[in-house]
């Protein structure tokens, strides 16, 4: 979740007051994140950029309906994850409900199979920009249903039942799908940043 | 508790949502599992990725676009906020 602007309170009321300037800023503060969140649901960037667009169009034609009872990074949020799941509906990807490789046990548990200790912190192993595009790549493994629900708690770090609520779906349901969705992104993670990673680096090398 | 059993507890163990007896017997198992302290602290360190992350710049056209969009709205006065 990325940090509110200073005076953030003020700079809503200006908008709200119908001051272009301060709707502009709070969109540039905001519109990178909107972006992403769009790119992590619907999983394309031509839908990505439709979400930025229309999400911010809502936002700016309901301003009025604001009321400054959260942040006004959630609210935009809020509207932007409608549309996303709308693009998501459209194509009929919503109701799609198993993970792509369901690996359970006879009881029901996910078996991990990447088990190896990550060698450099990440972070520091590769760049920025690489780092962003493997997290580009890899959520993308998930389906559509756990994607979205690992942005929102895990990304935008919305609480479980935020989540829940903003979604349609129990708390039950977001948490196992939350669970299994950390522990498939882990392997795909291990396998660039495990001691013996197989995968090269998206761009240069690691 | 055994390794499956651990397994689908990491998640609420790493958001420290896990009954405190629970975290005693998977602490204990991690004590002589090696494997499992790899997964868990894995996970964990998945989780602080993606939270850390910062988003990548804008495609350069899309900033474009949408800068244009509002421009031509504010340029027609096109309503919306609180008119008082």
């Amino acid at each position: 979740m990325p940090t509110h602007l200073d005076n953030e309170q003020s700079i809503v009321a200006a908008a709200q007051a119908g001051d272009p300037a301060a709707f502009v800023r709070l969109l540039d503060q905001y519109s990178r994140h909107i972006y992403r969140l769009g790119l992590s649901i619907t999983g394309n960037h031509q839908d990505a950029e439709d979400v930025l667009q229309e999400a911010s169009l809502k936002a700016y034609r309901g301003l009025a309906d604001f009321q400054g009872n959260s942040r006004f990074y959630t609210w935009l949020v809020r509207i932007a994850v409608n549309v996303a799941l709308g693009k998501l509906r459209q194509r009929a990807l919503w109701k799609e409900s198993s993970l792509d490789e369901p690996r359970e046990g006879k009881d029901g548990c996910f078996i991990p199979l990447e088990i190896e200790s990550w060698g450099q912190d990440p972070e520091k192993a590769c760049l920025n920009n690489e780092l962003q595009q493997i997290l580009a790549e890899v959520i993308q493994k998930l389906d559509p249903k756990s994607r979205t629900i690992f942005t929102l708690r895990d990304v935008e770090k919305f609480s479980l039942e935020e989540t829940a609520t903003l979604l349609g779906l129990s708390i039950p349901v977001i948490k196992t799908r939350l669970s299994r969705s950390r522990l498939k992104l882990r392997e795909e993670l291990t396998k660039y940043f495990g001691k013996d990673a197989r995968n090269a680096m998206p761009t240069t090398r690691r | 508790m055994r390794c499956r059993q651990l397994v689908d507890k990491i998640s609420e163990y790493i958001d420290g949502e896990l009954d405190p007896e629970l975290v005693r017997e998977l602490e204990h198992h991690l004590e002589h599992c090696e494997d499992c302290r790899i997964v868990v602290d894995t996970t964990r360190k998945t989780v602080e990725i993606f939270c850390n992350a910062e988003p990548a710049a804008l495609p350069g056209n899309v900033h474009e676009l949408l800068s244009q969009t509002f421009t031509q709205m504010f340029r027609k006065g096109e309503p919306g906020l609180n008119k008082q």
